[in-house]
């Protein structure tokens, strides 16, 4: 698409979006595969009419504060990448602006109390943890606070599993045949710390050593997304310094900080760390696809009973690390297990980070199609690899008073592999 | 009251927009070249809303765009200046699907593919299939008679549409055709489908559905020319074989479509031949075995049958990608629809070449080789002074080309904005005259997509190349 955007205008990473804007040719393939397309059914909130609409604004032709309300509920769910014959980079586009455009928007004091709220706490785990359990003395309360607090209230898990620590590394067991340095996670270690316990086991267990690096911090993808630049930046640079060289690959379990450390060269772009973090993104891998990468894995042991489960596929895994064969392939390689497929699996879940708190309605809705969808396919068990899909997935099945259970895809097979133990 | 304020009163506050997103957002349709800003857009979700607006309109003489995914690509659903767009993606609901009279009732704003996928429970399907039909709508197939791959076997969507329903632009609500395809008079259905909005808008259409076919057969030859590809088609359509598809893309179309969805096609091929048989099982098994050897005698340089289903929607999946495809290739590019008489396919690419050649500027083909729908799509760099004029310059030619060959400048993708000047040279005077006197007895006020298709004295002449009139006065604009 023509545009008369002068990118030296929007530093740093103004080429970027003005190639992705170029790049469209705007046929509407995308608008098909849009979950805000299909909720709200209107052009201003489809993928190739956001696009338009941030060319507009950064050509100087449109005002943010008119083009904000079409961006605003947009996902960051990539699932306009996949569909996009001409090969548009969505997320070229779409976090640089959001970026760029948080310093001139205005907020209500409610919004930026919010905002503030969670970006003070989601990504540092102590203060989560603390006020994880603040929230929860408060929920009583939560009838006095604006809507999106009380969402964000409703959250909160009714027990938070007890605080864990890691060491610092974890030898493979048997042979070794690989050497990863692992992200933990900042929410996921607080909601669900098992996730990292199981991703640590099954990796020993397919004789992969794990280091825990001390220094890191949250990956910053939650900041990137919601446009908070200079905290991501911190954050990103932060993680390029605390991960060793030595390790076969940065391994990550959970899609959005994966996805988010993908982009750390544009995150960290026109800072003294943008080679470093060029190399750096190379280097990070969701688990589920090293894991294949790597091959040869054990096989857990037969217990001669067929297990029905769903695979769910979180976006930023999905569409934004292109990872989807690979968790399905882990999941039938244990003995018994019937993989399910979910109906219109390519629609977000509605989770999408913060999304859940900033656009509740629409989270809302997307969560409750998604949980239908799961309890359609019979399944016992449904996987996934994202922290926030599984809090997302449980809220929605927990609503429609479903029993199905849901797991991270390694929890899934550390508990295949420990059976034979148990049993 | 201004009078927009009594249109806005239909509505509610978050369906009816004069918000200047709005604007933007529906400012052009799949040819970007052109803009234009509406005064308003309308989101209706029912019939009546529609009926309401269109009267309000005829009332009012305000000009009105019906829109539905905002794919044509010829400035069709292009906003007229000042006009209002209605957007009928709301409704979106598929009324009926009668299995036994194999029909369905549909609103204007259901998805194509939603069709068939509504109907393949009961094994049935809709047959036209442009590449657009993962977001096109059925009210953008009608008015624009669209056609796809499998066109070549069973027609148009003119073939596939027996009764509409329909506001015209005087506000009249008024039904044509019915469930059944005997008729009564002549056929007016077929008058509005292909209309391209200029009659009114459709609100309920009837559709007829086929039964899946048993088997499919789905080739994918490639050859070292293109000439080899066309002369291929003659050969298979001289046997006497009606196959399901005949499709051709050339090399930068494959490599554009290869780069996009990554579909296998053999490298190195100058242009890749699809070939798809369907039908009952039997006949399939023995027509297959007449197109090897058919196929066999054309010298391909490389041959691959489908395995599976699968495999059969991947090799489809490289052909309906393409257009967008070439986005890789080249930043901007104008999707050209010419139609030649089948037997001169050959002689038309090679004169396409050197046209291209001539012009310095690269031109992709896909083409529906079947029925001698050209697909050329013109690359150029909008950004350099001048590239553009250039490129519309090359389509003007291709299009004039198509009319010396006893052809049609349009195939499937209308008239719309971008070729209304080359109707005079296709139709003579009084064709002329007839199609404006029936379009002014559906729109006397010609408010319904003004400046579409004829170039009338609405909307002066847009000349071939450099700026239109309209551009001068402001009204519209293309960079
Ligand atoms: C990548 C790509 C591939 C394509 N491939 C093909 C192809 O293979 N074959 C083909 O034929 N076309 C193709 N097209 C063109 C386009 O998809 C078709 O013309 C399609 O029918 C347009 O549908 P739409 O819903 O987008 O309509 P729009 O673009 O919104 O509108 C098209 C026209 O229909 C009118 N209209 C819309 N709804 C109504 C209604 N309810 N009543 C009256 N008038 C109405 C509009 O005013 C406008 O004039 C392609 C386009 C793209 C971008
Ligand atoms: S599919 Fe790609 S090229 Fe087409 S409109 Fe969407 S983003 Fe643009
Ligand atoms: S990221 Fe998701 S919600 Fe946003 S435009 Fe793309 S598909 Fe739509």
């Amino acid at each position: 698409m023509l545009h008369e955007i002068k990118p030296e205008q929007h530093p740093p990473l103004g080429q970027e979006m003005a190639d992705a804007i170029s790049t469209c040719v705007h046929c509407g393939f995308c608008l098909a595969a849009c979950p805000t397309y299909k909720e709200l059914g209107q052009e201003a909130d489809s993928p190739r009419g956001r696009i338009v609409l941030m060319k507009e604004v950064l050509e100087g032709n449109l005002e943010l504060e008119s083009a904000l309300p079409h961006i605003d509920p947009c996902l960051g769910c990539l699932a306009c990448e996949p569909a996009c014959p001409s090969g548009v980079p969505y997320r070229d586009l779409i976090s640089p602006f959001r970026a760029q455009s948080e310093s001139k928007r205005q907020r209500s004091l409610s919004q930026r109390l919010t905002r503030w709220m969670t970006q003070f706490t989601l990504p540092y785990p102590k203060r989560f943890r603390l006020a994880a359990k603040t929230g929860k003395l408060a929920k009583p309360l939560s009838f006095l606070l604006p809507r999106s607090m009380r969402v964000m209230l409703d959250l909160l898990p009714p027990r938070l599993p007890k605080q864990q620590d890691w060491k610092e590394n974890y030898p493979a067991i048997g042979n070794q045949r690989a050497r990863v340095a692992l992200l933990t996670g900042c929410a996921q270690s607080v909601l669900d710390p098992d996730i990292n316990t199981a991703t640590i086991e099954v990796l020993n267990r397919n004789g992969v050593e794990v280091v825990v690096p001390k220094n890191q911090g949250c990956c910053g993808a939650l900041s990137w997304h919601v446009g908070n630049l200079p905290q991501a930046r911190q954050f990103a640079s932060q993680n390029v310094h605390a991960f060793p060289e030595d390790v076969d690959a940065i391994v990550t379990n959970a899609a959005g900080c994966g996805s988010g450390m993908h982009e750390y060269h544009l995150i960290l772009k026109g800072t003294a760390d943008e080679a470093k973090a060029e190399s750096f993104r190379h280097r990070v891998q969701d688990v589920a696809s090293f894991l294949m990468q790597l091959g040869d894995l054990k096989t857990p042991p037969d217990l001669g009973r067929t297990r029905r489960i769903a695979y769910h596929d979180a976006c930023h895994l999905a569409n934004a690390q292109g990872v989807r064969a690979e968790p399905r392939n882990l999941l039938r390689m244990i003995p018994g297990v019937e993989l399910r497929e979910i109906n219109d699996a390519h629609l977000c879940c509605g989770s999408a980070g913060t999304y859940n708190i900033d656009q509740p309605e629409i989270a809302a809705s997307l969560g409750k199609q998604k949980a239908s969808n799961v309890i359609a396919t019979a399944a016992e068990v449904v996987a996934t690899g994202n922290i926030g899909c599984m809090t997302q997935l449980s809220n929605h099945l927990t609503k429609q008073e479903s029993g199905i259970q849901v797991q991270h895809t390694m929890q899934v097979l550390r508990d295949a592999y420990l059976a034979s133990e148990t049993e | 009251m201004e009078p927009l304020d009594s249109l806005a009163s239909i509505y509610p506050e978050s369906r009816f927009s004069r918000d200047a997103a709005f604007q933007a957002a529906f400012e052009s349709d799949g040819l970007t070249v052109f803009r234009a800003k509406p005064r308003a857009v309308v989101i209706p979700e029912s019939a009546e809303e529609v009926i309401q607006t269109i009267r309000w309109c005829h009332e009012h003489a305000v000009p009105f765009v019906a829109r539905g995914s905002g794919t044509s690509l010829s400035g069709g659903s292009l906003p007229v200046a000042d006009g209002i767009v209605i957007a009928l993606n709301r409704l979106n609901r598929i009324l009926k699907i009668d299995p036994v009279e194999r029909i369905a009732v549909v609103e204007p704003g259901v998805v194509n593919q939603h069709v068939s996928d509504a109907a393949a429970s009961e094994g049935l399907y809709y047959a036209p299939d442009p590449s657009s039909q993962s977001i096109c709508t059925i009210g953008g197939n009608l008015a624009f008679n669209s056609g796809g791959a499998h066109c070549l076997k069973y027609g148009m969507t003119s073939n596939h549409v027996i009764g509409c329903k329909a506001v015209l632009a005087t506000g009249e609500v008024v039904t044509m055709g019915g469930e059944s395809l005997e008729t009564v008079g002549p056929d007016f259905t077929g008058l509005f489908v292909g209309s391209e909005g200029l009659f009114g808008v459709a609100i309920e259409i009837t559709l007829r559905l086929l039964p899946k076919p048993e088997q499919f057969h789905t080739v994918l030859v490639g050859y070292d020319s293109l000439q080899a590809a066309g002369d291929a088609v003659s050969a298979v359509i001289d046997s006497g074989l009606l196959p399901g598809a005949l499709e051709i893309m050339d090399a930068l179309s494959i490599e554009a479509a290869e780069a996009a969805v990554a579909c296998g096609y053999p490298p190195g091929a100058a242009a890749v031949l699809i070939v798809e048989l369907e039908g009952p099982r039997e006949k399939i098994e023995q027509e297959r075995q007449q197109l090897d050897e058919i196929l066999t005698s054309t010298e391909p340089f490389a041959q691959r049958v489908a395995v599976d289903e699968a495999d059969r929607l991947f090799i489809w999946k490289g052909r309906k990608s393409a257009f967008s495809a070439v986005g890789r290739l080249s930043p901007d590019f104008l999707v050209q629809d010419g139609v030649v008489p089948r037997s001169r396919l050959g002689e038309a690419l090679v004169r396409i070449q050197q046209l291209s050649a001539e012009a310095n500027i690269r031109v992709a083909n896909v083409f529906h080789a079947g029925d001698g729908n050209l697909h050329p799509l013109i690359m150029f760099d909008g950004s350099q002074p001048g590239a553009l004029h250039r490129a519309e310059e090359l389509a003007a030619k291709l299009s004039r080309l198509c009319i010396e060959m006893g052809g049609s400048i349009t195939g499937e993708h209308g008239v719309g904005m971008e070729k209304r000047d080359f109707l005079p040279e296709m139709f003579d005077e009084p064709t002329i005259r007839m199609m404006h006197r029936i379009r002014e007895a559906m729109d006397p006020k010609v408010i319904a997509n003004p400046g579409k298709m004829f170039p009338g004295k609405e909307a002066p002449a847009l000349s071939k190349v450099g700026l239109h009139p309209l551009e001068k006065a402001g009204v519209i604009s293309r960079e």
